[in-house]
């Protein structure tokens, strides 16, 4: 299930800027353990945000979306009390969804 | 989703703009945002912002990267055409922002010169 994400959306403007961290490993694939093994990608590949029930973003990445990922992005509208969700799927079956209260 | 999946296994820009169609047309109303030197190639800050009316995708792609395509960003109506994300430049590169505006493909392209060590060189 990973760690909780940090969501933090707030009203400015007509507009609800949100501020996503996911602790994730993205791990790539191409590293190698000490042992010359490489380590398997373990990486985040889908990213939907939603406002209510109206996604507000959606992304596919690959592994070179760095460890613990970080995105920021806008959208116009958004009043007290809303809700704002962040789900993310991994390439190895796991995935975590949290929301916040607009405030 | 599903069509974008082989686009990460691609090895070279130029397959990458093929399987996303048209090449890229340059264009000023694309602001790409990135550090000229990047002493943690591992996280690199990256904002995109398109002027360009109906932004429906953004797409990152860092030349140098063994598979370059990175990420791509659906954009819905309600949402501003800009976003910020931190992505790995294995060394330095070409960082190659790519709208779709309309249908059409445009870029904007930024180099980031990572230094090893971090000794700031």
């Amino acid at each position: 299930m990973g760690s909780p994400m940090k969501i933090r959306a707030a009203i400015k403007d007509g507009r609800t800027e949100v501020k996503v961290l996911i602790a994730h490993p993205m791990e790539t694939g191409f590293r190698k353990d000490p042992e010359g093994k490489t380590i398997p990608g373990h990486y985040i590949n889908e990213v939907v945000a939603k406002h209510n029930d109206k996604v507000v973003l959606s992304a596919v990445w690959g592994p070179a979306v760095s460890q613990n990922p970080f995105i920021q992005f806008q959208f116009v509208g958004g009043t007290p009390g809303d809700s704002v969700s962040v789900t993310w799927k991994d390439n190895q079956g796991d995935s975590r969804t949290d929301q916040v209260a607009l405030s | 989703a599903q069509a974008l999946e082989g686009m990460f296994k691609e090895r070279t820009v130029d397959d990458v703009l093929k399987a996303l169609g048209d090449k890229p047309t340059p264009s000023d109303q694309i602001v790409l945002t990135t550090p000229d030197i990047a002493e943690n190639g591992s996280v690199v800050p990256i904002t995109v912002k398109s002027s360009l009316p109906s932004t429906t995708d953004i797409y990152l792609i860092i030349e140098k990267n063994p598979n370059p395509f990175a990420a791509a960003f659906a954009i819905p109506d309600q949402t501003d055409a800009m976003i910020s994300a931190r992505v790995k430049v294995a060394q330095t590169s070409n960082v190659i922002a790519v709208v779709k505006a309309d249908g059409k493909l445009f870029s904007a392209t930024r180099e980031t010169k990572v230094t090893l060590g971090g000794c700031g060189g």
